[in-house]
Parts: C-alpha cells; structure tokens; sequence
C-alpha cells in the first residue's frame, strides 16, 4: 500500500512540475542565468561586496568626514613637526593619525575614494567608448563587409596595433606630459591606454559571431546585413567586453595612482587622491610608514574587489560552462 | 505555380575558394575547388538527396545553391529565375521561398533570441503579417506544424532538447512559406531515436505543403529514407545520380559501389559473406585534383587508357546518370577489380617534394 502511494505521490509530483513549467510564462534568458549563476558565487559576492563598501564611501562619505581633507589641524596644534620626524600615529580624534602636512589621514582616505573612483570609471569608459567603436566598425567590416570591409578593418586595426605596441605607461606619460598634469589627463591617458584591448576583444568577438551558423541562417531569412550586425553579432558579442571593462576598471586605478605617483597626476593637493598620497608618503617612509600603507592597502582592496567581479562574470557568462 | 516541372536547375556550378599567401600584399596562389562543375534537377514536390564523404562539397553546394556562398560560375535557375544575376535587393526577397535548415541547431540558433523573436525576424524582413495578431497567427500555425507547444515562445534555444531545437529550425524555415528547403544534415547532430521523428516530420510538412528538398547527408539510410533522387558527390562534382531504389540496389559508379557495400545488412549470414570494396588512399586534395576522372586514384577498376586524362561527363546508362568511361563494362562484368596502392595526397604547391608528407593514409579503410 505504502509503496503504491509514493509510486503515486511521485506521479503527482511529476505532472506538478510539468504544469509549473507550463504555468511559468516567461522562458529565462541568458543574462538572466548568468545573473543567477553570479549570485551563487561566492567571489563574486565578496567582490560585489567590497565594491558596494567603496562606492558608497566615494559618494556620501565625504560628507561625513570628522576634518577638512585640506585642513592642516596638526601643524596648527603644533603636533606635526614632520622636519623634526615629529607624525603622530592613530588616537582617539584621528583615527589614521596625521599625515606630513598635519591633515587628517582618514578624512583624506575618504574623499580620495571618490576621486580614484572617478579616475577609475570615467577613464574605464574613455577606454571603453573609444575601442568599442573603433572594434565595433572594424568588426562589422572585417565580418559582413566584403572587400571594402576588410581594408577599413586593415587600416583601424593597423592603428590599434600602434597603441598597443607602445608599453602602456610610457604611453600614458607621453600623454600625460603633452596635455600638461591634470586629472583630466590622467583620465584620457589611461584610457586611451585600454582602447586597444576593447578594440581588439570585441573585433575578434564579432568575426566569429559574424562567422557562426546563425548569422547564415539570419542571411538566408532575408534579413539586412546592418541588422544582422546590430541584432545578432554586436549583442552576443558584448559579454566578453562587459567582463574586460571590469577587469579594466582595477587596472585603471592602479594606472591612475602610478601617474599620480609620477607627479602627473592633479597638481593640486587640495584634492587628496590614493595615488598622490602615496607618492606624498615616500619621503616619510622611515618615519612613518603607515602614511604609505594606508593608500596602498585600498588600492590593492578595490582593485581586487573589481577582479573577483570580472573574473566571477567571465565564468557566469561563459556559455561552456553551462550546464 | 509556373514554369517547368523542375523547380531548381543548376549548371555547371562551380565554388572555387582562392588560397592566399603573403605578409603584406595577398597574393592568389591556388584554388581550392569545393564545387567544380555541378549539373542537376529538382522537380518540384520532390527531394533531391545529395550524399557524399566528408569534405566532398555537398555542404558548399548547398549553400551556393541558396547564394549563401557566391559561387564562381555558371547558373542556379530557381523556377526559372538565374540567382547568380539577381541584384542583392530582389535576391534578398527571393530568399523568402527558399530556406535552409542547418546541420547543428544550437549553433544556428541565436542564444539571445527567444523563440517568438526567432520566427519573427523572418516575418518582419519581408514585411510579412502587417499586424501583430497576423503575425502571431502565422507563427502559431507554424509551430503546430513542427509540433512544439505554445509556450515555447517565451523560451529561448538552450531551454529545450536537440529534437525540439531541430523543430524551431524547422519552424523558422517553415514560417515563411518557402518552396525550396535545403536541408545541411539535418538530423545527424541528433540521437538515432530522435533522428527518425525529425525525418518524418520532413516527410510530412512536404506531403502536406509540397515543398521542394535538397537534402544533404552523409547517412546512406537518411538519404534513401526520404529521397526521390539520390546524388553521389566526390571531390566537388557529381558520380551518379539515380532514383533511390535504383542506386542502392544497382550502383553503377565504383565509387557508389564502395559506398554501398560499406552499409552493413541487418543479416549476419549476408553480412558475413557479401564482399565489401575497401577504397585505399585518402580524399585528394581539392586544390589539386587528380586529373582526368577524380575517383582514379582509388579507383579499382581504374583502367590504364582514358580514365587518367579525360574527365568522364556524366551520362545516362538505363535508369542512373553515371560518370564513368567504364560504367557498362563494370557492369557486364567484364572488368574485375584491382588492387590499388594508396598514392599520398599532397597539398596544392609542394610539388614532389619528399620533406614534407600529410598525414600518412590508411591502406584498405572503410570509406
């Protein structure tokens, strides 16, 4: 008897399922399960965690920090003397203690979030607007374009090459000492540096889409070749790029902190930034090395937050290895 | 419906591949012949199998014939229209009455798309169905055709089986009311079980709608299964050309023979004792086709006067088209077999040069 209700318990079961699938209207896209594939991931939590911290830091932190970034507190006290290696450490009302010019060290962390974060983003999508056009018309002509198509391709990506055979930070001081220090030419500077890499990336991603059974089989539908490259080829050919612009967004920060380290940065100090503040610290790295290690240590943090997220949505949107 | 009883007549079709070489500057250093030379009909209704070993140009000569590839020369007629001369505009509308279904459906089958957006992009390209309701009617009658659900729709391609996948490319073909299908291997990317389901469903949409096939497969028994008329393709051009039950009772080209005693029979006694002809040597290479008649290399009636120099045209020899010097004597027995050494294939430029050899071939493999 026992056996013949969970013979039929599991028949209900079954037809229950079938009818659930039915009852469920929507099929479910492949954003949708690389976004549920990302949520089971526990990098990407950490790493969307850690971002989530910093972002929010960047954006309303400044608003609540305890001093002015620019007020020299300590020098005024007469706590600082940093000719005399006189740089007091943490206490109680600063909690990262002072830095050489006697300012707040926390509250310069704070508001440098939002500038590096700034650095970071803008330059990111320099980068990539640039090479997403400049791949994105190469890859259309190389792909769907006949023989006009591959010579615009030749000469764009002739032009990439160029970028990409000058070592990237020599590249981005040449252009750095061109438009004069600026965080304006931080931005531009890096991200010209990463315009190769999204031009290349997403070209190579479109010649094989435009390559693939289904482009063939949207050319023998009827369908225009300007569609076929803005409905099918460009769209599945982004989640690479998406990936890489992640990946790209860490770089940037380091990037952006290594031209400021170089002086190239925005000149005025008023405007405390993670990159300046670390080149600020070198001369008292005998005497306080902390003053260097704070800045770095949030470097590294961010950009590893930014890397975990890049790599856990290259595996979620990986389409081998779904399941 | 006009015109003659032939809905498609290619002629002497030829898809030749250029080889380029060079750092800067292409240069054209040989061609690779896919396609060289093709002659055939395919009445309407009808179906119109194509069979053929790897990398013979079944596939390419499928897709010249739809101008998804551009073939190098001579004409397809499509009810009575040349499509190699059509400006790209009035082929783009022609392609409505002729489709393709594809080898692999996951593959041809957009991963973003779902399926209503699939079997709309057809629709909407030729302005098909002005309203949205039309539309949906279309669509809806299609997938009753192939036999998919509803609420397939809202789903999208890797949410369903190899079979169903199959059916949405079917559907797709189908939804636009073609005449001409062309069909890439169709069925050998799925399992045997499914297999079956897909080709009488073929079977059926034709009867129903009297559609127009040209089915390619590597599968003997596919091909005899749902074909009117069966062509053997080697190294680019056509062998022999026979109704179904005539080639596989009666193949009368040696390669067709090699071929058919490769088809195991389902009688152990039979199987034992038939005698099987194992072709030695390797496909040649289509950049460098052997001269005169291309089977002659592996050919074991291959005879010493005129099949290495001149190219046999495919004639008619009772019920089959045949493209052999020889096809009668082989057939009245007066010619027996011979053994072949395997000649190694070389690529187009290297000439007799004995450094650099291909893959070594296999003497006495199966075709």
């Amino acid at each position: 008897m026992t056996i013949t209700t969970g013979k039929k318990g599991e028949k209900i079961d079954r037809l229950a399922e079938l009818a659930a699938v039915r009852d469920d209207e929507r099929g479910v896209s492949l954003w949708q399960e690389a976004f549920r594939r990302l949520r089971r991931n526990p990098a990407a939590i950490v790493g969307a965690a850690v971002l989530a911290v910093f972002i929010l830091v960047a954006i309303i932190g400044p608003f609540f920090v305890p001093y002015g970034p620019t007020d020299s507190i300590g020098i005024r006290e007469g706590v600082v003397k940093s000719g005399q290696g006189l740089i007091p450490g943490p206490s109680g009302d600063h909690w990262l203690g002072y830095d050489h010019q006697g300012r707040d060290v926390f509250s310069r962390m704070i508001v440098g979030a939002r500038q590096t974060l700034l650095v970071g983003v803008v330059s990111t999508l320099i980068g990539l607007a640039v090479g997403a056009l400049i791949g994105g018309v190469a890859g259309a002509a190389a792909g769907l374009g006949g023989r006009w198509g591959r010579w615009i391709d030749t000469v764009l990506m002739r032009f990439v090459d160029m970028l990409l055979a000058m070592p990237s930070l020599l590249l981005a001081v040449s252009i750095a000492a061109l438009l004069g220090a600026s965080l304006t030419t931080v931005m531009i500077a890096v991200g010209v540096v990463s315009v190769p890499v999204f031009a290349r990336l997403l070209r190579g991603s479109m010649i094989a889409q435009a390559n693939s059974d289904y482009v063939l089989a949207a050319t023998s539908l009827g369908v225009r070749r300007s569609r076929i490259a803005l409905t099918h080829v460009v769209p599945n050919s982004l989640a690479p790029v998406i990936v890489q612009a992640t990946l790209t967004l860490a770089t940037a920060i380091i990037e952006a902190a290594a031209l400021s380290f170089l002086g190239l940065g925005n000149p005025d100090s008023a405007v405390p930034e993670w990159g300046v503040m670390l080149a600020d610290a070198q001369p008292y790295l005998g005497i306080r090395p902390a003053l260097a290690i704070y800045p770095a240590v949030a470097i590294i943090i961010t950009a590893l937050g930014f890397t975990l997220l890049g790599e856990a949505m290259r595996e979620a949107l990986d389409p081998k290895l779904r399941k | 419906m006009t015109g003659s009883e032939n809905l498609v007549e290619v002629r002497d079709l030829k898809v030749h591949f250029p080889i380029k070489r060079g750092v800067v500057f292409d240069k054209v250093v040989g061609h690779v012949k896919a396609v060289d030379g093709v002659d055939l009909s395919i009445p309407r209704g009808r179906t119109y199998g194509l069979v053929g070993e790897s990398g013979c140009g079944k596939s390419t000569l499928g897709r010249a014939l739809l101008q998804l590839t551009p073939p190098t020369g001579g004409e397809v007629r499509f009810d009575g229209v040349d499509l190699t001369r059509l400006s790209a505009g009035r082929l783009r509308s022609m392609r409505r009455r002729m489709q393709m279904i594809f080898q692999d459906p996951m593959s041809s089958l957009d991963p973003r798309q779902n399926v209503e957006s699939i079997l709309t992009e057809g629709l909407q390209a030729h302005g098909i169905g002005g309203s949205r309701d039309e539309r949906r009617r279309i669509i809806g009658e299609t997938l009753d055709a192939v036999g998919l659900p509803r609420w397939a729709l809202s789903r999208y391609p890797h949410e369903f089986s190899g079979g169903q996948r199959q059916r949405i490319g079917i559907a797709r073909a189908l939804v636009l009311g073609p005449e001409l299908i062309v069909a890439d291997e169709p069925v050998s990317a799925l399992d045997v079980s499914i297999q079956a389901q897909v080709v009488n469903l073929l079977d059926e949409l034709q009867e129903r709608l009297g559609l127009t096939y040209l089915v390619i497969a590597h599968d003997l028994a596919v091909v005899r299964h749902i074909s009117d008329v069966v062509g053997v393709m080697y190294l680019g051009a056509l062998v022999e050309e026979a109704s179904g039950d005539q080639l596989y009772r009666e193949p009368m080209h040696p390669y067709t023979r090699a071929l058919m005693s490769a088809v195991p029979v389902p009688d152990p006694d039979v199987e034992d004792q038939r005698e099987r002809i194992l072709l030695s040597g390797d496909l040649p290479s289509p950049a460098n086709p052997p001269s005169g008649c291309r089977f002659h290399t592996r050919c074991p009636w291959a005879q010493p006067t005129r099949c290495a120099d001149e190219r046999p045209v495919l004639r008619q020899i009772g019920g089959s088209k045949v493209a052999c010097h020889f096809a009668e004597r082989i057939a009245s027995g007066e010619l027996r077999p011979h053994r072949v050494t395997a000649e190694v294939v070389r690529p187009a430029d290297e000439g007799d040069a004995p450094g650099v050899v291909s893959a070594p071939s296999e003497p006495g493999s199966y075709v």
